[in-house]
């Protein structure tokens, strides 16, 4: 690996190489946030528009445990994916549980609420400043270029979580039934699959998940009450780009995102980074609405 | 509306005159200019055109006029339908293909999702022009002690402002009516409940779709210019984005999506929940209203998902109370 | 094996079964016939449990399925295949016949279960891997079937397993029936199509508009003249 970047850096120019570098962790680690949301919302057909602001608690949780209550941050990691499993748990028995029969708008709208409630009780709670972990983690020098250590991490986690993941769907009587859940809600009971379990277990996985995904970014950026607004839209985009339930287009979509994102903030503002990627979606919907890997419904 | 109404409104109008103060005419016209922003919204929203995305238009709307007028001097009554135009364009830009590849329900909400973001992140990103993220005042107009200019379309006194609001959000509430009444309320209604059985019986569906967007953009538009034009300072994140987005879906679930008046009562609702917070409870309590607000948003959708008037109207239905439509 | 007591049940204000009352031995096979909208559905629904009751009492080998929830009822060794198949279109045939076999005993027999099943149905073997969705008819049917078979049950439902299929492959699915029979399971048939269904069975209970008409022996019934009137058109 070292070599091969060796070699690429003599060919291109060594910036543009970092942010092509870059752009392929940042995609691990848009993957890994997309995981759990592709769980919930393209396998099992829940929209829980406020995934982001789980996500938030547990970078907090993480935060707190580790900065005040000197919890071992690995400790700490465990904890805060526990407690974001269960609030995906909570947020599945009172809130989309009474919407569950109407239409699926309803619980876009009635996450939605959720979502404000938790930006604002965050502000609340823990006031609008931002707070980093302080972890200076070093980064990866090759040669002239730095890879963040954080992002290697969040890239690789996420590569074994989709692999798990995909594993456990597959081949697993429970995976299956989670599969089967959004395909044909009605008869599972004569599978012997007691429907509201599945729903809740999926919860606490795609809640455990935003946990996992929670851990890695709080070791590279500043959690903050808004912090949701900023990665939320963007892992709906990734899921539904990549093809709603498929983890591996998910993957692959994280990562077109993410290199659009970094060459267009390369060459001008980051900003325009972002609308080149939504651009993206935008017209990918329009030419393949199902998704890079989705079916066609 | 009916005799009574129309009086109350006429009393209502008359409030600047019996002297009520600053304070609660800046009240009153923000009232009036987001329930005609809501309203617009709900021309879409009613028909399950749920959109995300209505940000962008407000945002188009306001910083479009702003632009023309501090950077080439361009008065907004040119400015601000130019910015309807604009915003027309954009909405068919994004409607016709979603509309023709039957893009609907919540992937329809992530495309307009995806358009709010993109406007914002460029009028963030056009930070030289616009100011980006500290947002930007239109140039003022009025030197000395001059009350009004008509070119700039800025008046120094509240009460001017309001009666335009109050004539706007009639204006509202008449183009709602009107659609209302016509047959594309029905082909709407028929588009939403199913859309191949509407096309085989000759609607075409994608075209009404388009005009009834078009419309709600277009209004929008029009909202997001005069909010620029009052309140004389806008940015990034109050007239566009998710969460404003959110901030008007919210309100037109309140106060009931599928009533004329329910977007006015989403907005005098809200509205009213944080003023009334924030005189309570101060600055301090940062976030205070909108939490709240999510609780509520949380607990509307559970249970009243037609809204303060929807759930007041069908209780009156359901007690025998005048022969009022609503939706189930 | 199965028992009915006096059974009624509706949706709403609608009532469907009035006092239905029928019974099912071990190792026999028996179907329930009338026209559409009888409640012969609702019936099946009734034993599974994707309904209660409102009056009366189903019982499984004696046991009372009254507060016995629906996920639990393949526990007991019912299976229900359901109206118009019912399999998972984006799961394969194989992902089907798996899920099938969800409950925890059936699990520990899964791979003779569904080597039973590919024997009998070699045509599913042979199309494991694909999309149960893109399976032809008479296909899905034989899936749906295999599905049932893989809890290793003692009762199996059938709802309307002719249903929407073209007559050739109706043969097919009685012809399915029959080989069922002859492996020992014992069937509960729910049909709209009298002649062919009779065939299989040995008794069968007439449902109109929800009561039990008539019922009796396969053959007594094809021969009774009210049948053929009404049904065969003869």
């Amino acid at each position: 690996m070292y070599f091969v970047v060796k070699a690429l850096m003599e060919i291109f120019d060594v910036f543009l190489l970092e942010t092509v570098l870059n752009g392929l962790l940042f995609g691990g680690v848009l993957a890994l946030l997309a995981l759990g949301l592709n769980l919930v919302f393209g396998v099992i057909d829940v929209v829980w528009i406020c995934y982001a602001e789980l996500m938030m608690i547990g970078m907090y949780a993480v935060y707190f445990l580790y900065t005040v209550h000197h919890v071992p941050l690995l400790i700490a990691f465990v904890i805060g994916i526990a407690i974001v499993a269960f609030a995906g748990v909570v947020l599945h028995q009172f809130v989309i549980r009474p919407v569950l029969a109407s239409e699926p708008i309803n619980q876009l709208l009635v996450t939605g609420g959720v979502l404000f409630f938790l930006q604002a009780a965050a502000t609340l709670a823990f006031g609008v400043q931002f707070r980093n972990l302080g972890l200076a983690l070093p980064g990866v020098t090759i040669g002239e270029i730095m890879l963040p250590q954080s992002r290697i991490y969040a890239a690789g986690t996420a590569l074994v979580a989709m692999l798990g993941l995909a594993l456990f769907l597959k081949k697993t009587y429970l995976g299956i039934a989670i599969r089967a859940i959004s395909q044909d809600r009605a008869i599972m009971p004569l599978m012997g699959v007691n429907p509201s379990r599945i729903y809740l277990i999926t919860s606490a996985i795609g809640g455990g998940l935003a946990g996992l995904a929670a851990c890695l970014l709080v070791l590279q950026y500043d959690v903050h009450p808004a912090i949701g607004l900023t990665f939320g839209p963007i892992t709906f985009l990734v899921c539904v780009l990549g093809g709603l339930g498929n983890m591996l287009g998910g993957f692959i979509a994280a990562f077109i995102f993410a290199q659009l994102i970094s060459i267009g903030g390369f060459f001008f503002h980051i900003e325009w980074g972002y609308v080149m990627a939504f651009v993206f979606f935008i017209v990918m919907m329009f030419i393949r609405p199902q998704g890079l890997l989705g079916k066609k419904r | 509306m009916n005799r009574p109404a129309w009086i109350a409104v006429a009393v209502f109008a008359l409030l600047p005159v019996a002297g009520i103060g600053n304070y609660y005419l800046h009240l009153a016209i923000t009232v009036l200019l987001w329930s005609f922003i809501y309203t617009s919204w709900s021309i879409m929203g009613r028909f399950g055109l749920v959109s995300f995305g209505h940000g962008a238009f407000l945002g188009i709307g306001a910083y479009v006029t702003t632009m023309l007028w501090n950077h080439y001097g361009v008065t907004p009554w040119l400015g601000i339908p130019l910015a309807i135009l604009l915003s027309v364009v954009v909405a068919v830009l994004i409607g016709y293909p979603c509309f023709r590849f039957r893009i609907t329900g919540h992937y329809f909400a992530l495309v307009t999702l995806a358009l709010t973001e993109v406007v914002r992140l460029i009028i963030v990103a056009l930070r030289d022009a616009t100011g980006g993220s500290l947002g930007v005042t239109p140039t003022i107009a009025l030197a000395g002690g001059e009350s009004f200019s008509l070119v700039a379309i800025q008046f120094a006194r509240k009460e001017v402002f309001f009666y335009i609001a109050l004539a706007f959000w009639l204006f509202g509430l008449y183009v709602w009516r009107h659609i209302d009444r016509s047959m594309m309320r029905y082909a709407m209604e028929a588009i939403s409940q199913e859309e191949d059985a509407s096309e085989s019986v000759g609607i075409n569906v994608t075209r009404a779709k388009l005009l009834i967007t078009m419309v709600s953009a277009a209004l929008t538009a029009l909202g997001g210019a005069l909010y620029g034009q009052y309140q004389q300072y806008i940015n990034p994140d109050t007239v566009s984005g998710v969460a404003l987005s959110l901030q008007i879906v919210f309100a037109v679930i309140a106060g009931g999506m599928f009533t004329q008046l329910g977007p006015t009562v989403g907005a005098v609702f809200t509205l009213l929940l944080a003023e009334g917070l924030r005189v309570a409870l101060g600055h301090e309590v940062h976030g205070l209203d909108s939490t709240i607000y999510g609780l509520m948003l949380v607990l509307f959708i559970i249970y009243m998902p037609n809204g303060i008037l929807g759930k007041i109207l069908d209780v009156r239905a359901r007690r025998g109370g005048a022969a009022t439509a609503i939706k189930a | 094996m199965l028992e009915l007591k006096s059974v009624s049940a509706g949706y709403g204000s609608f009532q469907a079964l009035f006092d239905v009352s029928l019974k099912v031995t071990a190792g026999e096979a028996v179907a329930v016939i009338g026209p559409n909208g009888a409640g012969k559905t609702t019936l099946l629904r009734v034993i599974s449990k994707l309904m209660e009751v409102t009056a009366g009492e189903v019982s499984m080998e004696g046991v009372s399925l009254n507060t016995v929830p629906s996920h639990r009822v393949i526990e007991l060794g019912i299976a229900h295949v359901p109206e118009n198949r019912r399999l998972f279109p984006r799961l394969t045939v194989e992902e089907n016949l798996r899920i099938g076999a969800y409950p925890q005993t059936a699990r520990a027999r899964y791979g003779e279960r569904l080597e039973f099943v590919y024997s009998l149905f070699p045509r599913m073997q042979e199309r494991r891997d694909q999309l149960a969705g893109t399976l032809s008819g008479g296909e899905q049917q034989m899936c749906a079937i295999g599905r049932g078979l893989m809890s290793g049950p003692k009762l199996l439902l059938l709802d309307e397993p002719s249903a929407g299929l073209a007559p050739v492959i109706v043969q097919q699915v009685f012809g399915l029936v029959q080989k069922i029979r002859a492996e020992g399971y014992t069937v509960l048939i729910v049909e709209q199509n009298i002649q062919q269904v009779l065939k299989v069975v040995e008794r069968a209970y007439l449902l109109e508009v929800g009561r039990i008409k008539a019922s009796g022996k396969s053959a007594d019934l094809l021969a009774s003249d009210e049948i053929r009137r009404a049904y065969i058109g003869l």
